[in-house]
């Protein structure tokens, strides 16, 4: 057809046609063609895990309502699910989430961002290349390792400085906890702050400001979204935290903001009643569903709030 | 004219690499000194000598004497802070810090222990006027500095440095980030501040050094080829590299 198009061209057209069989794949186009839907295919797996967990969690907190007043549980101070009178007002199980949760803070945000300072602004090549794998191990050790480290570590010293303190607490659970979450404020606040361009740091530089002044001054406020955001992520995770508090808070749901007290937190909670032998279909056993979307509800707003300030970071150099 | 900065038999590494090599100087007060050369010929590297921002790059040695007002700067006895606070740099990029323009300008004399308010709004209000941005920008200096323009957000910058009355100001490729309508005013700028300030500048652009400078130093590979008055050398070198430079032979 283009032959008659190009009437002077014809051997130039013969050797476009003969060349035209490299354009065929001489590969084996079915991978081609297979691989897409295979890797489609193992995205939506998490996706659909994500899904179906979310649709098991809030049907069985569905039929739990059913049973149990939602008033009830939003209103009642007492959460005794396992003996007569059964009561299931959410508070205490919160109430020791948010104590435990506040003492890690306490411990993991001061600490963290300290060393993130350090890191970021003083520590040497060298001294960084070492502290931040350890960082990173830390961050890796199994919680039950730190539950047991919590238990007959952090426990006897607590009582050592106040002998009255029961072998269960929220201070020492809270305490361990912290300090599980620290690398994880370090880290993404050390990223926060290498990300201010050093241009900004050679600005104050030059105007005579000193290292901890600059770091202080300019450093931490230009990278404060990022570090608010590393908090919150910390703050989610910390209330996410199972075996730390199973191991070292205790097992007694308590409206009560005494960290010395034996608490119970939601995952705790969730963790004795799914070892424990609860019948299946049982209010109590409902229970550990609408502890646990109440736990993924506050969780998933935490991320949310995190991502968002994460990304106005993004913009504020 | 007084001499200000006087270097002698300068010599500077980067761990191995021998960045300056025996340079000597005499820069005058009050004047617009140029420094000239082609990159990575050490010119900047000099630059950031007079304040020593080299010492925060891991490996730098420094032999040799540069002295600042009659004071070896590199002595035990400077306080690099207070040093810093009389020898003002403006960035080749601006480099606003994320404040407000007012806190931009109030930062520098804030750290130097400057607290009462009237004092700093006077501060904010000469420094900008000497920097000729004050029309600009009187009505919202609540805003944010990002919001200027890049050559506003230089003058800035220049404000910012003259905030804590420094007698020297270093610019280091000040105007190279920059439209020329912005370039041309800096440069204005420059002349403006050379009645009361000894700035020492260094440029890619041959022409500005021209315009601009009252003495130029030109620079190869870390040495000082030719150092005379700005019109001497340009019309008239004495080294055949310098001429082979300004005439745009290499670099």
């Amino acid at each position: 057809m283009r032959e008659e198009g190009i009437p002077s061209g014809k051997t130039a057209i013969e050797g476009i046609q003969k060349d035209k069989r490299t354009f065929k794949n001489s590969r084996n186009s079915i991978m081609d063609k297979t691989m897409p839907a295979f890797l489609l295919f193992c995205a939506v797996i998490s996706i659909l895990t994500t899904v179906g967990i979310v649709y098991i969690l809030f049907t069985e907190t569905y039929h739990f309502f059913q049973k149990v007043p939602f008033k009830e549980f939003i209103a009642s101070g007492t959460w005794s699910p396992l003996f007569e009178p059964k009561q299931f007002g959410i508070w205490p199980l919160l109430s020791g989430t948010l104590l435990i949760t506040v003492i890690a803070c306490l411990v993991a945000i001061p600490l963290g961002l300290a060393a993130a300072i350090y890191l970021s602004e003083y520590a040497p090549k060298a001294v960084r290349k070492v502290i931040k794998p350890i960082l990173e191990v830390l961050a890796g050790v199994p919680t039950i390792v730190y539950g047991y480290f919590a238990l007959t570590f952090m426990t006897p010293i607590i009582r050592v400085l106040f002998p009255d303190v029961g072998i269960f607490n929220a201070l020492s659970a809270g305490i361990v906890v912290g300090i599980m979450i620290i690398p994880m404020v370090c880290s993404l606040s050390e990223d926060a702050m290498s990300a201010v361009p050093r241009s900004l740091r050679d600005g104050a530089y030059a105007l005579g400001a000193t290292k901890f002044e600059v770091a202080l001054k300019i450093v931490v406020p230009a990278a404060f979204s990022g570090i608010v955001a590393s908090s919150v992520l910390a703050f989610s995770r910390a209330i996410g935290e199972t075996m730390i508090v199973t191991v070292a808070a205790g097992a007694t749901p308590k409206l009560t903001a005494n960290p010395f007290d034996s608490i119970q937190t939601m995952t705790a909670y969730i963790v004795q009643v799914s070892l424990g032998d609860t019948p299946h279909g049982t209010v109590e056993y409902g229970s550990i569903f609408a502890v646990g979307a109440t736990l993924f509800l506050i969780t998933f707003v935490l991320n949310i709030v995190a991502q968002y300030l994460a990304k106005r970071f993004r913009e504020e150099y | 004219m007084n001499t200000i900065i006087e270097i002698d038999k300068l010599n500077l590494f980067y761990s191995d690499f021998h960045a300056l090599r025996n340079v000597s100087l005499e820069i005058p007060e009050k004047a617009i000194t140029a420094f000239i050369g082609p990159s990575g010929c050490g010119k900047s590297t000099l630059l950031r000598t007079f304040n020593r921002m080299n010492d925060m790059i891991q490996g730098t040695r420094i032999e040799g004497v540069c002295a600042i007002g009659g004071t070896d700067i590199y002595s035990d006895e400077v306080d690099v802070e207070t040093l810093r606070k009389r020898v003002g740099m403006v960035f080749q990029q601006p480099n606003p810090f994320p404040k407000s323009i007012y806190d931009n300008i109030a930062y520098g004399p804030r750290l130097h222990g400057i607290k009462d308010r009237k004092k700093l709004d006077e501060i904010v209000e000469t420094s900008l006027r000497s920097a000729a941005l004050w029309e600009e920008v009187k009505d919202h200096l609540k805003r944010s500095a990002f919001s200027i323009s890049g050559g506003q957000q230089q003058r800035l910058c220049i404000a910012r440095a003259l905030a804590v009355e420094p007698d020297i100001l270093l610019m280091d490729e000040a105007t190279s980030a920059l439209d020329p309508i912005s370039t041309l005013k800096i440069e204005e700028l420059a002349q403006e501040l050379k009645d009361r300030y000894t700035i020492v500048m260094v440029t890619h652009n041959m022409h500005q050094a021209a315009r601009v400078s009252q003495q130029t130093v030109f620079f190869l590979n870390g040495e000082v080829v030719e150092y005379s008055d700005t019109e001497q050398l340009f019309s008239n070198p004495n080294d055949q590299r310098t001429e082979d430079y300004i005439s745009g032979r290499f670099g």
